[in-house]
């Protein structure tokens, strides 16, 4: 059964340039994988930033230099959460997507995730779809102050409030016994 | 006081008053931030009157550090006896899109770009 929530686009044209990094959650400690996260998000920063300004003679330096950090930034917190969240018992591979068309860049990234951490995703991304992201960002904060919350979902939030970017989540189950869920996270960044 | 390491350097000069952050900050979660958490927290309770966080240099930053940044924040509001003023730089992308929620979380910041 498959669920989508947000603006998750499963009609968008085949683009024909993009790059995918996959990679097993089971080959290498979390740990020690960490770092690989950051050369992953700023090679792809780097790959894209070849792209612009193409042959927009209104695109800027300083713009290339926005897109750049706005890919890493995404991407990097899409690799972070897929690890973090990743259902440890599956050994279904990680991987992260960017495709360029020709308005937006489109991110990837797809994880099993824990059967058990479902309600609270969900309960999450109700909260991000329906409410003012500029809002939850100041209520998130204030309640992590007073101790009420662990915000790992300022990452996401973040590329609403400060890249306008748009986020949708794709669920699919593979597997029922033992029951396997995938998320793809799909964020689009308008250029 | 001071952590330095390859890929980022925190450190606190109490002559100025100043915590200078550079590099590149993508610790995984608020655990591997904890001895950062500290740093900030000891300085902070030394109450000085002012308090300068120059982020200029730091050319990336994840959300788990957006997080220990804000938190920060918070604390100085809370503590109301610290004038804060964060410098950031033009040139770097992310502060100009991110760092203008310190300054929602606390109104009274001063928010400087150099």
């Amino acid at each position: 059964m498959n669920q989508v929530f947000g603006d998750f686009s499963e009609d968008l044209p085949v683009s024909q340039e993009g790059l995918t990094i996959a990679f097993s959650p089971i080959s290498l400690p979390l740990k020690q994988r960490w770092q690989t996260n950051g050369l992953s998000a700023d090679f792809m920063a780097d790959y894209f930033a070849v792209f612009f300004p193409g042959n927009n003679s209104s695109v800027t330096e300083s713009d290339t230099a926005e897109v750049k950090s706005a890919v890493s930034f995404i991407a990097n917190e899409l690799i972070e959460n897929a690890m973090k969240f990743n259902d440890e018992r599956s050994p279904y591979p990680i991987s992260i997507s960017l495709r360029m068309h020709s308005d937006r860049l489109v991110f990837q990234a797809t994880n099993s995730v824990n059967p058990n951490m479902l309600d609270s995703f969900h309960n999450y991304i109700d909260q991000l779809t329906t409410l003012d992201p500029n809002e939850l960002y100041i209520q998130l904060m204030e309640a992590d102050e007073s101790g009420g919350m662990v915000s790992s979902g300022l990452g996401l939030l973040t590329m609403m409030t400060d890249y306008l970017a748009k986020l949708g989540w794709k669920f699919e189950t593979i597997n029922t016994d033992p029951r396997i869920i995938l998320v793809t996270t799909m964020v689009q960044l308008m250029i | 006081m001071e952590i330095k390491t390859q890929d980022y350097q925190i450190w606190y000069t109490e002559e100025t008053s100043t915590i200078t952050c550079q590099g590149r900050l993508r610790l995984a979660g608020l655990e591997e931030y904890q001895p950062m958490i500290q740093f900030l927290d000891d300085i902070l309770n030394s109450q000085p009157a002012l308090l300068i966080l120059d982020l200029a240099g730091l050319d990336f930053l994840n959300s788990s550090g957006i997080n220990v940044f804000l938190k920060f924040v918070l604390k100085v509001r809370q503590q109301k006896t610290t004038q804060l003023t964060v410098l950031g730089s033009s040139k770097v992308p992310w502060q100009g899109k991110s760092l203008k929620n310190f300054q929602r979380l606390m109104p009274e910041l001063k928010l400087e770009f150099k």
